[in-house]
């Protein structure tokens, strides 16, 4: 027992350090991705390649002055950025991040709990989520912002339906509401996982999920609750300091748990694609050295005179890393992780790609959108699914 | 631990509800009623019933709540004025109140006699699986009849809307 609450405190600890920093540098990388599609350097100034971006902004969002305009609606108006920050915290309980693994003769989960209603506490977390958005938009006592608050309520709970719908029909699949045994379902190769699992592969409502992810985390071509060009800044425009830091945080923590979800649900979790005795654990070995040489031989023959320095830094880094990759007592918990961040990392770049190339809906396509594509043809694919399980498995 | 847990949401839960009933504000009696709700989740949650848990929140507190709240943020409610009461109120408001309590816990107490008190963790039969196989064995008649009423809910909410539009 004591043991236990010790085990747990380290891994709740270790996971929401690992998360906050992830939240922190994924604008790095998010400023980085859009600024290479818009053929532009990007953050460069702050740090080598801008790496310590993510620091000063934290700096400049502490110290700057914390207004609260006099026609708020108190309470609430402190609450909401708490309550969304809280909401899209919180899912990161559940979600598993590997195998259990044996740490100083302790055997533990990579994963803080395993709830055998997993995939509907993750929803049902997710649905609190929108009162973050909604009474941000109701308190600021500002049209623009109610107008926000309003439309992403509605844009939520519809997007909401296809959501469910394609979360159900890999569920139909795996038979199971544990987001652990989920992926302990889908072990073996890639044919096995969700996306691709026989005899229905679940593309469609893999595409259906993304769509409606977008949607719930309030991303391009779904921001209207934000649209800057109608509504200022929506819901969070009388928000200063770190309660406007706290709503972008909780966005870019929505995105991780969509992800991550999209990731266990559909993509295998930490299974690598093919078994290891066919070569998948050289895989990132392969990567990270590839990358190393890459970076290496650019800073032999840099394109700017700072890269002389920094790309051989990078490059060594990433060689000791493909190394690190190759010692066995690591390779345990290191390579389940690896394959989880690279697939949950591939959906954010989907999520930062998008950003980077779609213009925004109008609002009646977006409505239309959901209740008369997508929620249509989630039914037609859970029923088709549902078909196929009953009459095969 | 069981016990303080179940404490505080039940006073949560309880104090809450009487601040739906104490507010003026539409939007603040709003949000405490999503308070009892996701309370009362944790109540069920504490007495095996995971599923009902996890569907109070998603059903209730995420969706219909959310639904409230759009429309009161969408009619711009403002606070309710509050009129003196009327004599009949002031007089039997109190009264009536702990008749309907003490009624309430005589009829509980008859019904369910004390051999048969609640224990937490003494019901697992609160599985999605446990549901899914009640729902669609035992309970397959009731279940239907209750989706055609839900059904027919929904077409004459389509009906009266188109009315509402032409």
């Amino acid at each position: 027992m004591g043991s236990f609450i010790v085990i747990t405190l380290i891994k709740v600890v270790v996971v929401f350090a690992v998360m906050l920093t992830t939240l922190a540098y994924l604008q790095w990388v998010e400023r980085k991705v859009i600024a290479h599609i818009q053929v532009r350097p990007g953050p460069y100034r702050v740090g080598p390649h801008g790496l310590l971006q993510p620091v000063a902004d934290i700096i400049k969002l502490i110290t700057k002055e914390d207004l609260i305009p006099p026609y708020v609606n108190k309470p609430l108006y402190l609450a909401a950025p708490f309550i969304a920050m809280t909401m899209a915290l919180l899912p990161i309980v559940v979600i598993p991040f590997g195998p259990a693994i044996d740490v100083a003769g302790y055997r533990t989960w990579m994963q803080l709990t395993d709830l055998n209603i997993g995939v509907l506490f993750v929803l049902a977390v997710a649905s609190m989520g929108v009162y973050g958005i909604a009474l941000a938009g109701w308190s600021s006592n500002n049209k623009y912002a109610l107008l926000g608050g309003l439309r992403s309520s509605a844009q939520m709970i519809s997007y909401e339906l296809p959501l469910s719908l394609a979360i159900a029909a890999p569920l139909l699949i795996s038979n199971t509401l544990s987001l652990r045994e989920l992926v302990e379902r889908q072990q073996g190769s890639m044919l096995e996982w969700n996306i691709l699992h026989g005899p229905f592969p679940q593309v469609l409502s893999f595409l259906i999920f993304l769509i409606a992810g977008f949607a719930e985390t309030n991303r391009v071509p779904f921001d209207l609750p934000e649209a800057e060009n109608e509504l200022v800044a929506g819901f969070h425009v009388e928000y200063s300091s770190m309660k406007f830091a706290s709503f972008f945080m909780a966005e870019y923590a929505n995105m991780i748990t969509v992800s991550s979800m999209a990731t266990l649900l559909f993509l295998g979790g930490w299974v690598a694609p093919w078994p290891a005795r066919y070569g998948s654990s050289l895989v990132p070995v392969g990567i990270f050295a590839g990358a190393g040489v890459v970076a290496l031989y650019h800073g032999m023959h840099p394109g700017h005179r700072r890269d002389r320095r920094t790309l051989p830094v990078f490059g060594v880094v990433f060689l000791g890393i493909a190394a690190f990759f190759l010692l066995p007592m690591v390779q345990a918990w290191l390579l389940p992780s690896f394959w989880f961040c690279v697939k949950t990392g591939s959906v954010l770049f989907t999520f930062m790609w998008v950003r980077g190339t779609l213009p925004r809906f109008r609002y009646d396509q977006l409505m239309g959108f959901t209740w008369k594509f997508l929620f249509p043809i989630a039914v037609l694919n859970l029923l088709a699914t549902g078909f196929l399980v009953a009459w095969l498995g | 631990m069981v016990l303080a847990i179940f404490l505080i949401f039940a006073f949560i839960a309880v104090v809450c509800a009487i601040n739906v009933v104490v507010q003026t504000h539409p939007i603040s009696s709003a949000i405490s009623l999503v308070g009892v709700m996701v309370s009362l989740a944790v109540l069920y949650l504490q007495l095996g019933a995971e599923f009902i848990a996890a569907a109070q929140v998603i059903v209730y507190a995420g969706a219909i709540m959310v639904l409230f709240v759009f429309v009161i943020m969408l009619l711009n409610a403002g606070a309710e004025v509050k009129h003196g009461r009327s004599l009949t109120a002031q007089l039997l408001g109190a009264p009536l109140l702990v008749a309907l309590l003490g009624l309430l816990a005589y009829f509980v107490e008859r019904l369910y006699p004390r051999s048969a008190s609640v224990h937490f963790g003494g019901f697992t039969h609160g599985t999605p699986l446990d549901i899914g196989r009640a729902l669609f064995t035992t309970y397959l008649l009731p279940f239907e009849a209750t989706s055609i009423l839900i059904l027919i809910g929904i077409v004459g909410a389509i009906v009266l809307a188109r009315k509402e539009m032409d």
